[in-house]
């Protein structure tokens, strides 16, 4: 069994987050995955208060375990986001595109383990000396927001920079990239694309389907013009976004009108002309489906062999 | 102290120090936010204070008087 310093601190038997997906990591998902024994995420996303608590008091029900909101900086919301979280004391906080340190301090005097997710080493060490608890070093990789670094560049960087423990994300779905992300100098891993496919993942069934059948060269990113790169699938729409891009006749409120919407389409209505199919570049890899349990114990459990027979590149 | 920055984040742009204002805005500087993060740690190292970056903390000059207020 894999033991990781992480899971003492948190509170959690597998080191294995799930990570933060607009519209899709709701109260549901996010319990199933502490059931299992991993740390579940409710995305807060674009949320007001009110919207995220309701989530977390369902969670509350659904599970005694510990789980955590993933607070998305970007949001209008963030500062009822983050009253809400502490009011509520939620075990743990993740924040995501951006900045977290204004909110830092409130949320570590309520109580709250706060793990940032950071695109660089200058934000890892920002994220250590204002108290986090862990940092999640995400590559570009992943489904969603993304920044320029890959996973395997960005963890050992961010493993040398801090001494807390380093969670990677970003285009793990297996055992072998838990093994490579602990070779790396990370204590736990954190999946988003590989947990769209769970039984108890709520995303529409077309949703799930594309994610199935995509190969691994079918994600690109879009929003590197507006400043907000973001993952997803290939498809009509994202193509056609991706050359208005770099239409200069275009503009970029133009632009963002267009992508307005268009993830709570694909998320919530499966809407395959006009959605947003986020997810990460392994997606390629994942082709099956499985109880959040299910692909905890199968991650960990191929990690653990790949780990123990891995004496066998050494003579 | 913004003599200090101003050769920092000239270093930091491969541009001479003569040539950065400190009325212009970062952006306009082409430093983008993972930039901040990056100069801010240099800074907070180098000048062994605690900065907590906002919007209003945009120029040269904005981030120097925020040090000198919360020393």
């Amino acid at each position: 069994m894999i033991k990781s310093e992480l899971c003492e601190v948190l509170g959690i038997e597998y080191p294995v987050i799930q990570g933060g997906m607009a519209w899709i990591a709701d109260a549901t998902l996010a319990a199933a995955v502490s059931n299992a024994g991993g740390l579940g995420m409710i995305s807060a996303m674009n949320s007001n208060g009110e919207q995220i608590r309701e989530q977390i008091q369902k969670a509350k029900k659904l599970t005694d375990k510990p789980f955590g909101v993933n607070i998305m900086l970007m949001s209008p919301f963030v500062r009822e986001a983050v009253d809400v979280v502490c009011e509520e004391h939620v075990a743990v906080v993740s924040t995501g595109a951006g900045n977290p340190s204004a909110y830092m301090q409130q949320m570590i005097d309520a109580g709250i383990k706060v793990m940032p997710v950071v695109p660089s080493v200058a934000l890892a060490r920002m994220a250590e000396k204002k108290g986090a608890v862990a940092v999640v070093a995400e590559g570009g990789e992943s489904g969603g927001h993304v920044g320029d670094l890959t996973t395997m560049t960005l963890v050992p960087q961010v493993a040398d920079a801090v001494k807390i423990p380093v969670v990677a994300a970003g285009g793990i779905a297996d055992g072998r990239g838990m093994a490579a992300a602990l070779m790396l100098g990370a204590c736990a891993i954190q999946m988003g694309t590989r947990f769209l496919t769970a039984e108890e993942c709520p995303v529409h069934e077309n949703y799930k389907e594309k994610v199935l059948k995509a190969k691994d060269i079918e994600t690109l990113v879009t929003g590197k013009r507006l400043g907000h790169p973001v993952r997803s699938l290939k498809t009509p729409f994202s193509k056609m976004f991706f050359q208005k891009e770099y239409d200069s006749s275009v503009t970029n409120e133009e632009l963002e009108q267009m992508g307005a919407g268009s993830l709570r389409m694909a998320a919530m209505d499966g809407n395959v002309e006009k959605g947003s199919f986020m997810c990460g570049q392994i997606a390629g890899m994942v082709t099956e489906r499985g109880t959040c349990a299910e692909i905890i114990k199968n991650v960990t459990a191929e990690a653990e062999l790949i780990l123990r027979r891995a004496d066998k590149w050494v003579k | 102290m913004k003599d200090r920055m101003k050769e920092m984040i000239a270093e930091y742009l491969g541009k001479d120090a003569a040539t950065i204002a400190t009325n212009v805005t970062f952006t306009d500087m082409g430093i983008d936010s993972l930039d901040i993060a990056e100069l801010v740690m240099q800074m907070e190292d180098e000048f062994g204070c605690s900065i907590e970056m906002s919007q209003e903390i945009n120029t040269i000059d904005a981030l120097a008087e925020y040090i000198e207020n919360n020393k």
